[in-house]
Order: C-alpha cells, then sequence, then structure tokens
C-alpha cells in the first residue's frame, strides 16, 4: 500500500474535516417543520415555548454530541442513559454545596465512568458494545444502590437550582447556555483541532490510523471520557431542573442520542462527523414532540404519549434505510 | 536417532494431552462456575436446598432462558437483537387482547390457540423486520433492532393506551403458573425449545449455513449460503422465541403491562448468551450454554437477593461478568 492510498482510507486526512456529512436534509426538515409549526399553532414561536423546549432538549443535544464523538471513531457508548442518573444522583447529594462543587462532581462521575468505558474497550480489547452495555448496567445499579431506589431530593437553599431552572442575565436559561457553550467546544475540538483529524481517521480506518502512527488509544480514552462528562452534565441538569436525582431517569436516552446523531447524517461506520449535524438532529427529534403535543392540544387528533415512541422509531426507521442506500451506492462506486 | 523421534512425538502426546485438559477445563469453565455458585449457596444462602427453591428459579430463569436461545441465534449470525424485551412487551400484549375479545368469549379453545398463535406471530413478524432491515439495506444489527426497540414497545403501549390489562383466565394463565408433575410449565417449554433448537442447529441444513454465515459470511455467500434468508430466518426464530417469553410473563402475572413486560430483557439476554459461550464474533451456537448461562445470571441475582443485598448490586454484578466472561473468551481465541 503506498502512502497516498493509506491517506485516502483515512477520511480525515484526505478532507477537510467533516466535510462529508451533507446537512442540507436535516436542514430543510427542520425548516419545514418550524414553519409547518409556527403557521398552524399560536403558542408555538412564543417565548416560553421556545425556552422550555430548549431546555429540555439541551440534556439530549450534550449526550448527543459525546455520542457524535465516540460514533465518528467507528464505536458506541450504550452507558450515556445510566451515567446521567447517576451523575444526577450523586449531584443531588452534594447539592447543598451549591452549583460550583456539584457540576464538577456531575463531570468527574461522568469521567470515571467515560475512563472504566475506555479502559475495559482499549486495554481488554472488548468491543465498544459490550463494554458500555456493561456499564449502562453498572451505573444504573450503582445509582440504584446510592439512592436506595428512590429519588434524591436536592437541596433549594443553595444555587444548585439556579443551574437548571434561572436564567442568564434574565433572559436565557443557563441549560440553554451550557448547551450552546459544550456545542462551540465540541465545534472547536472536532473543526480545527489536530484531535478532530485524528479521531476521524481513527473511525475510518484504526490499523491504518496506527501505522501512521497516531496514538489510537489515547484518542479513543479521549472520546469515551468526552462522553462520559457531557451525560455527567446532562445529569446535573436533570438534578437541578426537575429538583431531584434520579436513579431511574434516563432509560433509552442512549438511544435518543444515537437517533439524533444518525438524523444528522453521521455515518454510524465511523470515519466522518459534524457537530452541527447532530445538534440539528437531536432538535429534530425533540422537535416532533413538540409538535404533536400542540397537535394533541388542538384536539384533531388525539396521539397518547405512547405514539411517540412509534413515531420516533418510524423516523429512525426512514433516515437509517436512505443512509444505507447511500453508503450501498458509495461502496458500489467505489468496487 | 529413530529413538529420539519417537521421544518428540512421545513429548508432543504428552503436551497434547496436558493441552486437551486445559482445553476441557476451559470447555467447562461455565459448568463448574455454575456449580461454584451452587456449592457458595449450599454453604451461605438459608433455606437453599430445598425444592422450592429451585421451582422459585425455574420459574423466573425460564423467559431468560428462552430468549437467550434466540439471542444465541442471533449472535451466531454476527449480529445481535436489542428488541426482543419489545417484542416480548407486544406479544405479551396481543395474547390477552384476543382471548379476552367477544369472539374468544364464544369459542374458548379457538380464542386461546389463536391469541397465542397470534402473538409469536407478530413477535416473530418483527423479527423479520430486522432481519429484513439488516440483510437487504446491509444495516448494523444494533442500529436495526434499535428501531424495533423504540417502536415495538409504543405499539404494545398504543394497543392498550399504556394500561395495565389483568384477566382471569385459567387455561392461559396455565402457561405460567401450572405445573407438570411438580415441574413448572415454563421449565419444560424452555427444555423443549433448547433441545429442539440444539437439534436444529446440529442436523439441519439451516443450522449448518448459519454457524457459515456467521463464521465468514462473505466466504459463506461465495459458497452458495443464501446468506440473506438465513440472517432473516434466524432474526424471526429470535422474535418468535422473545414472543414466547412475553406470553409467558403475562400467563405469570395474569396481567399484561406493555411498560415493562421484558424490560431489560435484552441485556439479560445478551449476559446469559455470552456466559454460555457464544462468541461475539459469530459463528458458533451453543444453545445449551445459554441454557447454563441463564441459569447463572439467574443464580448470581438469587442469590444476592437471598442474602440480603441491595436488588440493585445484582446489576453490577452482572455488569462484571459480562466483561469477564467476554474477556475469558478472547484470551481463549487469542491462544
Amino acid at each position: 500500500m503506498n502512502l497516498s492510498n493509506m491517506l485516502a482510507a483515512i477520511p480525515g486526512m484526505s478532507r477537510h474535516n467533516s466535510a462529508s456529512v451533507r446537512t442540507e436534509g436535516v436542514w430543510i426538515a427542520l425548516i419545514l417543520m418550524l414553519i409547518f409549526a409556527g403557521l398552524r399553532y399560536d403558542a408555538f414561536l412564543s417565548e416560553y415555548n421556545i425556552m422550555t423546549f430548549l431546555s429540555y432538549n439541551s440534556m439530549f443535544v450534550l449526550i448527543g454530541l459525546g455520542m457524535c464523538f465516540v460514533i465518528m471513531t467507528g464505536g458506541i457508548d450504550l452507558s450515556v442513559g445510566s451515567v446521567v442518573a447517576l451523575s444526577s444522583v450523586v449531584v443531588a447529594s452534594v447539592s447543598h454545596l451549591g452549583i460550583e462543587v456539584a457540576l464538577p462532581v456531575g463531570i468527574l462521575v461522568g469521567v470515571g465512568a467515560g475512563a472504566i468505558n475506555a479502559f475495559v474497550i482499549t486495554k481488554l480489547k472488548i468491543v465498544p458494545f459490550i463494554a458500555t452495555l456493561a456499564m449502562m448496567l453498572g451505573a444504573r445499579g450503582l445509582a440504584l444502590v446510592i439512592s436506595d431506589n428512590q429519588s434524591v431530593p436536592v437541596s433549594w437553599e443553595s444555587n444548585f437550582t439556579q443551574f437548571g431552572l434561572g436564567k442568564a442575565f434574565d433572559f436565557l436559561p443557563w441549560p440553554i447556555v451550557t448547551m450552546l457553550v459544550i456545542f462551540a467546544i465540541c465545534w472547536v475540538l472536532l473543526e480545527k483541532f489536530s484531535f478532530g483529524r485524528h479521531l476521524l481517521s481513527v473511525g475510518g480506518n484504526e490499523d491504518a490510523s496506527k501505522l501512521m502512527g497516531l496514538q489510537v488509544d489515547r484518542t479513543l480514552f479521549s472520546v469515551y471520557i468526552i462522553s462520559g462528562a457531557l451525560a455527567g452534565v446532562a445529569g446535573v441538569m436533570l438534578a437541578s431542573g426537575y429538583g431531584a436525582g434520579q436513579p431511574l431517569e434516563g432509560m433509552g436516552w442512549e438511544l435518543s442520542a444515537i437517533a439524533a446523531v444518525v438524523v444528522g447524517g453521521t455515518l454510524l461506520t465511523g470515519g466522518v462527523g459534524s457537530m452541527t449535524a447532530t445538534l440539528l438532529g437531536a432538535i429534530l427529534l425533540g422537535l416532533i414532540f413538540n409538535i404533536l403535543n400542540f397537535e394533541n392540544g388542538l384536539g384533531s387528533i388525539s396521539f397518547s404519549a405512547y405514539w411517540q415512541s412509534v413515531i420516533r422509531g418510524g423516523f429512525l426507521l426512514v433516515v437509517v434505510v436512505i443512509q444505507a442506500k447511500i453508503i450501498n451506492r458509495q461502496t458500489m462506486l467505489k468496487s | 536417532m529413530n529413538n529420539l523421534a519417537l521421544k518428540d512425538q512421545q513429548n508432543s502426546n504428552i503436551a497434547i494431552k496436558n493441552n486437551m485438559i486445559i482445553e476441557k477445563l476451559k470447555q467447562h469453565g461455565t459448568l463448574l462456575a455454575f456449580l461454584f455458585l451452587i456449592l457458595v449457596n449450599i454453604l451461605i444462602t438459608p433455606n437453599f436446598l430445598q425444592i422450592q427453591t429451585l421451582y422459585v428459579n425455574l420459574t423466573q430463569v425460564a423467559t431468560v432462558a428462552i430468549v437467550a436461545i434466540g439471542m444465541t441465534l442471533v449472535i451466531a449470525s454476527g449480529g445481535i437483537d436489542l428488541s426482543v424485551g419489545a417484542l416480548m412487551a407486544l406479544a405479551g400484549t396481543i395474547a390477552p387482547l384476543i382471548f379476552l375479545s367477544d369472539f374468544a368469549l364464544m369459542s374458548p379453545v379457538l380464542g386461546l390457540t389463536l391469541a397465542i398463535l397470534v402473538a409469536i406471530l407478530a413477535a416473530a413478524m418483527g423479527g423479520l423486520f430486522n432481519g429484513f432491515l439488516i440483510s437487504r439495506y446491509n444495516i448494523q444489527p444494533i442500529i436495526a433492532t434499535l428501531i424495533l426497540f423504540i417502536s415495538g414497545r409504543g405499539i404494545a403501549q398504543v394497543l392498550t393506551n399504556g394500561e395495565l390489562q389483568t384477566f382471569d383466565h385459567a387455561s392461559f394463565e396455565f402457561i405460567g403458573t401450572g405445573r407438570i408433575f411438580g415441574v413448572p410449565f415454563q421449565a419444560i417449554i424452555t427444555i423443549v425449545i433448547a433441545l429442539s433448537m440444539a437439534w436444529v442447529l446440529r442436523r439441519s441444513i439451516y443450522g449448518r449455513f448459519l454457524l457459515a454465515v456467521g463464521g465468514n459470511e462473505q466466504a459463506a455467500k461465495l459458497a452458495g449460503v443464501p446468506t440473506a434468508k438465513i440472517k432473516m430466518i434466524t432474526y424471526m426464530i429470535c422474535g418468535a422465541l422473545a414472543g414466547v417469553a412475553g406470553i409467558i410473563t403475562t400467563a405469570i402475572n395474569s396481567a399484561s403491562d406493555a411498560n415493562q413486560t421484558g424490560q431489560l430483557m435484552e441485556l439479560d439476554a445478551i449476559a446469559a448468551a455470552i456466559v454460555g459461550g457464544v462468541l461475539l464474533t459469530g459463528g458458533k451456537a451453543p444453545i445449551l450454554g445459554a441454557l447454563l448461562g441463564a441459569c447463572i445470571i439467574q443464580l448470581v441475582g438469587y442469590t444476592l437477593l437471598a442474602n440480603g443485598v441491595h436488588d440493585a448490586v445484582a446489576m453490577i454484578a452482572k455488569a462484571i461478568i459480562i466483561i469477564a466472561a467476554v474477556y475469558m473468551q478472547q484470551m481463549k481465541g487469542a491462544k
């Protein structure tokens, strides 16, 4: 294999960092839905709806962004939902010390879980799917043990609940601010740092990356730690926004995160990915429920909450099939 | 000279013999672990050596074991099925809907037969859908089965509006609570399924083809194995078995609960299959191993519970068991 072939085999090396994710589709879908909902429901574009919608979905954006990093390396992190729950329980019990303490603690919980995932994956050489599946069980179990199966009330005396319920400059809710800041950091990390290129090349072709002298294990460690840390932050948001650490919350969130990444157009085969697309994907999925709620409110249809999961699955189906067709065509063209 | 060669021969014979003993030990590692667990229980768990304990465990292990058998087939084909819990909920919900209908009240026998058949068929169709996505569009099994993981339970919830359906139907409840010669009926179902699947794998063309597909799909395809068909059948069997487990769960509870039936079952089934010795890389399908794996998972949970340990500790224990089992499997493979 000569060098140019090798370079061509590594997407991150041969192209602009995230050029191969096409975001037009998700943009168009998002705009169409916004126009539809804006015209149809009076309260849809109200400040209240926009703020609550974005506040609630910022948790999903965070774990989606973390998942995107992981998926770009060709892995998967099934433990994020449980880590959110674990983090929420732990931070709730230190909430009387204020957010200055609780937030780092929450992040630390996530980093710990992510580091264990990374250790099992890189050192014990266990596939990401199984390693993080075990963490999904383990973190959930730990959350239940710590909280003794109960939700853990937070302290309302300290500034802890400000993080979930307060507003920056009396205008923008803190969860949205947090989400935007973290999104910006993730974007810069992926697009402007060599870390971004490294992780894309690891996802594109791990063996080739190793031969090129990239520190594959270190890159993998970083992505699982990022994913864990973001789940940790989401856990702090959950506890402070809902006034309790909730050991049973977050079930199935890993799947929402994966869905957000996939809907955004990031390929599950690794090697390509985009933070913007993931952000849009998470918001798009959230928007479906928001619109359903409004539609129920109009009374023209009566969709129970249970339809949401059916529709979410149907949506995922459409996206995945389209993606599969694109991938299959690409591989056919290559060969 | 001749003598030396003979000595060499003898030496290598001894080496082979030693290897064989180690191999045997490794092969039966699962069995040894199981026996060890029983021994520990005899020593520490009060009232362990009672027929009642056996029945309780048999009743609880049946559903996990049945689903684990299906999961073993799927993993042997090189895939994974996350939707089994959701398909359990679907089948468990459909059955009472049919045998409680007016039609079934008029002809109870036909109604009950239909209820069971349609419920299993629905779950099998779910499996077929998974298999179709995976073989037709080359979608990764994790993602393809994620769709029904989300939507399958949703459909079950929509069908019942998320409400508990209770019933009083002696012949249906027999599936979950009946005994034949004192042995719980579902344990008999499990053994019949396990034996027949083991026979199918050993004796039928399907069994050979399945292992060929899992071992090396490309080679199998070139050799003329209908890989797509084999995969679809495999996921269909897995779905159908999940359906059987769903019916049993509903029968045990005398109620169908779309929200709870089969929750986290995918994890238990994957854990049982892996502990049972199925290779994540495919190509090996130890059905009786899955049975044993399910027993181990069950017994670990029971041991902790019977000794007053917090019930969530069992989840952490399962997580460690999964990692340990895969790790040991890989050590074996590396040699």
